[in-house]
């Protein structure tokens, strides 16, 4: 296994766990915060904290929301899919929330990470 | 270089938070309401969610249990009696509170806060009728009496008990929806919703239409359209019933045929009314008619049907009292249902208790107003009305001695001409204490505790019935309404002289009642009080054929069940239908048909009467008898002035059945004199086109064309219930029309040990994401019932007790 994807995983676990904690406390935009604070503090390439912030957050986010809705037989997912996409699919309500999580988390962590190699390369 | 790249990055970040967390770009703030941990996800209510919770509370003086059942029926023992309340608040605000919120808001004119400008008219309309000023006077009213000021505190600090827990994320779905967060609650908000639902129940009237129709018709063509007399009448207290001489004699003013009778004064154009369809059934039969020998009661009331549902089921018990039934989120209490004695329902009165007056000011200024031979001063009351994304708008209202003038040059609600000025006086303006009937029917032991409850109720007028285990059934025609001389506030009445104002109260003890009546049963559907042997004047709009039907059914019926009773209830025969059918028939001619309209009209030849969710014959006679209506009156109405009123059903039928040479059968635009043999023919080549259209679509079948849906309070299709499978119809005991209909049906059989059923369609829980949003409409379509239960302490460990909620003190 090799150097970056390991620090892609500690990436992706790390922002997720952050983010979930910091999320039972404070308002949804919080999930930027703990992917910005993880590719602040773990060294990684750029584009490593891209992808990590990206799966990590969508994970989470769509990870939730697949229990939270599995647990409510989609109920609420069929009829705000209705509202939201025109059409009832909750699946796809399911992989938008998590794509919302993602991309945010995706520059965040990258914020993180460039502002890091400003401080630690000269 | 990094730097550049960092900020670039961070910019993206932050404009990406900001972007999600708003509607700058978006139509929705995306990230916000999708959030698994905050947003709309966490309404999604697990279907084994589990409501077993213990909660200490600010605000109760004892302890309170609350057993859950498997409908999420709560049944609330309370130690203290006003805990009740208080827990009952609660609950209310835990399942329903944006509907309860909304109400409030629709009722005191704040609706465009939530929406936006498209509500303004709504709002300008409902302060100009004065409904805040109502519900204020109202209020007064009710915080006088110790016991009800004593409930709704209690039931307001319930609700704010809630309120106060609540968190971004248990937010109901709505406000997250809309962007906005619920306000305190207020015994104030309690009386706007009950002034609401004055509004819905008595605000009815037409009298700038019927105005119109004065002016515009002959005086004979006027009698004949809107006669003050049907010869079907059934009257709620039958014909033949002596009534004592009246205390009260409301003289016509001496100028009445001159200037208000006559045609040529005032001409004017509303959009914003309350639902005529707005009635509902409700019957007792006594012992002697059943086969348990004891009394059943039933009751069914018509309204707007929505998700949330206006009801939700309760149970509510102290040491003092002990009743089950329908209550309405916003309000302390049972509206509808039964204790350990009796059971009460209602059907709306639907007497004419608002009536226009028009205002002549010395100027612009709106300050003085002529009365009397006399300039007299106005008051004005000011209206800020708060609009979300616009500054806000105040709104002067003058109010003169008739109440708001709410009509003027700046408001004619699309009522009325730019020029004219229009005082509204409404009944409901007058304080009324509803609640404190609604608090002693729920402890009422027998019929005199009941009389002593429904005396309290002034507005809305209700046909209160009740029954109980002693064997009595009686039902009164309750409500203060004014004693109007004949034709008074039929059309708008000059405001000028105070011989046309609202001279006295009819006396409550001159109010038409039944009590024990030999015949065995009281009933009501909406229909005419008494018949024209009553000393006052009733006024001439009301709904004849439920009365009908109902009152022959049950003259016909012997051994009664609960069985017959459900079954009668959710009944779909027209009898209307039946009065009309024959009178196609009669100048029906195959040969002026085309051949498609000679196989509908074989259908309506074989119609079985019935709006069974598949006949096809009762979509055959809507349309037959709306082009009957059409092809008489059209030429008559071509050039009249809008709005205007048209006749009730029940005059066009009685016409053509009493005169088959009713003068509105001819078409005034033609030189030969037509027949109704030529209406029914081009009726029923007209109606061919549109079934033609319908069995093209496969939606012929009456249950398919008439679509009921259940909508979401914000008609919102995705958290609506469409295309639910149900017959009925106007002129049918099952009132079940698009959007209309039987809200609560329930039956009581009063024997030793009650029986009761019931059933609305709706949910226990308000939120679109739970399993019992919307899991009684099944039952309720088929005209099915769930047994009511009015649970005992000792029955705590029944297994339908699926959650407990202990309340306690903090």
């Amino acid at each position: 296994m090799n150097n970056s994807f390991v620090k892609f995983l500690i990436i992706l676990f790390l922002s997720a766990a952050l983010a979930f904690g910091m999320g039972m406390y404070f308002p949804w935009w919080s999930i930027a915060v703990a992917a910005f604070v993880t590719g602040l503090v773990v060294k990684a390439k750029p584009g490593t904290a891209f992808l990590g912030g990206l799966f990590g957050l969508f994970l989470l986010w769509a990870g939730l929301v697949y229990y939270i809705s599995n647990n409510n037989d989609n109920i609420l997912a069929h009829r705000f899919s209705l509202l939201m996409l025109k059409q009832d699919n909750p699946l796809k309500l399911i992989l938008l929330t998590g794509g919302i999580g993602g991309v945010v988390g995706a520059f965040a962590a990258l914020s993180g990470s460039l502002l890091r190699s400003i401080f630690s390369k000269p | 270089m990094r730097i550049v790249y960092f900020i670039l990055t961070s910019a993206v970040t932050i404009a990406l938070c900001i972007i999600l967390n708003s509607k700058v770009l978006l139509p929705a703030p995306l990230g916000r309401l999708l959030s698994p941990q905050e947003g709309i996800w966490q309404n999604a209510e697990p279907v084994n969610e589990d409501f077993n919770a213990n909660l200490s509370v600010k605000g109760l003086n004892g302890k309170v249990t609350v057993y859950l059942d498997e409908r999420l029926v709560p049944h609330v023992f309370a130690e203290q009696e006003n805990d009740a309340y208080f827990v009952q608040g609660y609950l209310h605000a835990k399942f329903r509170l944006w509907q309860m919120e909304l109400q409030t808001l629709v009722a005191a004119g704040r609706a465009s806060e939530v929406v936006g400008e498209v509500a303004l008219n709504h709002d300008r309309e409902f302060r100009r009728l004065g409904m805040v000023f109502a519900a204020e006077n109202s209020l007064k009213e009710m915080e006088k009496d110790e016991r009800v000021k004593g409930e709704c505190d209690a039931y307001t600090a319930g609700v704010n008990a809630y309120i106060e827990s609540l968190t971004r994320a248990n937010l109901p779905l709505e406000y997250k929806l809309l962007g906005y967060y619920p306000e305190k609650w207020s015994n104030l908000k309690s009386a706007l919703f009950l002034k609401y639902m004055s509004y819905d129940l008595a605000s009815h009237e037409e009298d700038f239409e019927m105005t119109n129709a004065k002016n515009y018709f002959l005086p004979d063509q006027f009698k004949a359209l809107f006669p003050t007399y049907h010869d079907s009448i059934d009257p709620i207290i039958p014909k033949g019933t002596v009534y004592q001489e009246p205390k009260v004699h409301p003289k016509t003013p001496a100028t009445a045929d001159s200037l208000y009778f006559s045609r040529d004064t005032v001409s004017a154009e509303e959009d914003n009314k309350a639902d005529k369809a707005n009635g509902s059934n409700n019957w007792a039969v006594s012992g002697t008619k059943t086969a348990s020998g004891y009394p059943i009661l039933c009751n069914d009331p018509h309204l707007g049907l929505n998700l949330p549902s206006i009801w939700y089921e309760i149970q509510l018990s102290t040491p003092e009292f002990n009743v089950y039934g329908a209550s309405f989120p916003g309000a302390p209490g049972v509206i509808i249902g039964y204790n350990d004695s009796c059971a009460f329902g209602f059907t709306n009165g639907g007497r004419d208790v608002r009536d226009y007056y028009e205002i002549k000011f010395k100027d612009e200024s709106r300050k003085e107003y002529w009365f009397d031979s006399a300039w007299l001063p106005t008051t004005f009351r000011y209206e800020r009305i708060k609009i979300a994304g616009k500054p806000d708008m105040i709104d002067t209202v003058a109010y003169s001695i008739f109440g708001p003038v709410m009509y003027d040059k700046s408001f004619g609600g699309k009522r009325t001409s730019s020029t004219k000025n229009y005082a509204v006086r409404w009944k409901a303006h007058d304080a009324s204490d509803e609640l404190l009937m609604f608090y002693l029917l729920n402890r009422a032991h027998n019929y005199n505790d009941y009389t002593n409850a429904v005396l309290n109720l002034h507005t809305p007028g209700q046909n209160v019935v009740f029954a109980d285990k002693a064997g009595e059934i009686a039902l009164r025609t309750q409500g203060e309404f004014p004693a109007k001389w004949r034709g008074q506030g039929d059309f708008i009445m000059p405001g000028t002289d105070s011989a046309y104002m609202w001279q006295a109260m009819i006396p409550m003890d001159e109010t038409p009642f039944q009590y024990n009546p030999e015949r065995g049963f009281v009933s009501s559907a909406n229909q005419f009080p008494a018949d024209t042997v009553y000393p006052y004047y009733l006024g001439r709009d009301y709904p004849l054929a439920r009365g009908i039907i109902i009152n022959r059914k049950l003259h016909s019926m012997s051994n009664i069940t609960v069985e017959d009773m459900q079954s009668m209830q959710t009944d779909n025969y027209n009898i209307f239908g039946e009065m009309v059918v024959p009178l196609f028939i009669k100048y029906l001619d195959m040969n002026r048909l085309s051949p498609n309209a000679r196989k509908y009209a074989n259908e309506l030849k074989g119609w079985d009467k019935r709006n069974d969710f598949n006949s096809r014959g009762a979509t055959v006679f809507y349309f037959a008898w709306q082009h009957l209506r059409d092809t008489i009156y059209a030429d008559e109405y071509k050039n009249a002035p809008q709005p205007i009123s048209y006749p009730l059903d029940f005059t066009v039928m009685e016409s053509l059945l009493r005169d088959s040479a009713y003068s509105f059968i001819d078409d005034i635009n033609t030189p030969q004199k037509e027949t109704l043999e030529d209406m029914v023919a081009a009726a029923l080549n007209a109606t061919a086109m549109d079934c033609e259209k319908l069995d093209e679509a496969g939606t012929m079948d009456w249950g398919n064309f008439k679509d009921t849906k259940i909508s979401h309070l914000l008609k919102q299709d995705a958290f609506s219930r469409l295309h639910v499978p149900i017959g009925g119809g106007e002129h049918v005991i099952n009132a079940t029309k698009t959007t209309h209909g039987p809200s609560w049906r329930m039956i009581v059989s009063l024997e030793p040990q009650t029986k009761a059923f019931g059933v609305y369609p709706g949910g226990q829980n308000g939120n679109p994401g739970s399993f019992f949003y919307d899991n009684f409409i099944d039952q309720w379509a088929a005209g099915k019932y769930y047994p009511l239960w009015l649970m005992k302490k000792e029955e705590a460990k029944d297994k339908r007790i699926k959650w407990v909620m202990n309340f306690s003190n903090s």
